[in-house]
């Protein structure tokens, strides 16, 4: 009898143990994985842009399309924006909804990722305010969005990638951003939503070392 | 259980500590890199995408 408590006493610890050693797997092992994707896809993606420019050029899915910087969350804040939105790509980074606008064009340039676990990219989005500025650099052009507004909406709520948020019908003629992540905190419940748009478009800084 | 495995290991003490260590991180390595990765995709439970229907469980990305 005592053996048999104390097997079941040794096994709830370990099973403890267990769940202790995959809370940090999931808040700091998958964290790991997305800074080893992001490095390697900043390298191919810098590459690509140093090479001669294809007029034919679109990017897969799954490979790297943007660098996004928010100067609010600190000058380390880069990360490169993945084509795709499936669970592979928003575990290397934040994706891009395929069929959206892209950067600086007419229409909605959508953003989704993580704000828990795999980096958390957008982890601090509900600390954007008005006239915050959001970077995205691409292979010549540097697009200044500023946000306008923050949402928090119905995760079916699809209407917010609209090429004019909430009004699907409606033609586009603003050049918008749009960056959806999970809300509250390690839930699904909701989704938190930033809009903003574009206000200066500059020639890509510093080229050379990539950043 | 434990006991059980302790006594069944082999040499003094010393070197069953260092078994003992060697088993646990072979555990944990195998927790780590094969069954976390593959548990954390069925208990997913940070969706940022919108999509209808509302993503849930693991069939969704997010």
């Amino acid at each position: 009898m005592r053996t048999v408590i104390r097997g079941m006493g040794e096994l709830c610890i370990t099973a403890g143990l267990i769940l202790m050693l995959f809370v940090t797997y999931e808040l700091w092992g998958t964290g790991r994985y997305t800074q080893g994707q992001q490095d390697r896809l900043q390298d191919e993606m810098l590459h690509n842009w140093r090479a001669a420019k294809v007029t034919t050029e679109k990017v897969k899915l799954g490979k790297g399309l943007a660098v996004i910087r928010i100067p609010r969350f600190g000058k380390d804040y880069r990360f490169v924006v993945i084509e795709g939105v499936d669970r592979d790509d928003l575990r290397k980074g934040p994706g891009h909804y395929p069929g959206t606008a892209l950067p600086g064009q007419v229409g909605n340039f959508v953003v989704s990722g993580h704000r828990t676990t795999y980096s958390a990219p957008f982890n601090r989005l509900g600390e954007l305010d008005r006239g915050d500025r959001i970077l995205i650099d691409t292979r010549d052009e540097q697009y200044v969005y500023t946000v306008t507004d923050r949402r928090i909406v119905e995760p079916s709520a699809v209407e917010v990638t609209a090429p004019v948020p909430f009004h699907p019908k409606r033609r586009p003629t603003g050049r918008l951003i749009t960056l959806t992540t999970c809300h509250p905190e390690y839930s699904a419940a909701e989704r938190m939503i930033v809009f903003g748009e574009l206000a200066e478009t500059l020639p890509r800084v510093n080229p050379a070392a990539g950043k | 259980m434990y006991i059980w495995i302790w006594r069944r290991l082999p040499g003094a003490w010393p070197t069953k500590t260092a078994t003992a260590l060697g088993i646990v991180i072979a555990v944990a390595a195998v927790f780590w890199y094969l069954v976390f990765p593959r548990m954390e995709a069925k208990i997913q439970f940070d969706h940022g995408v919108v999509q209808t229907p509302a993503p849930s469980g693991s069939a969704t990305p997010g």
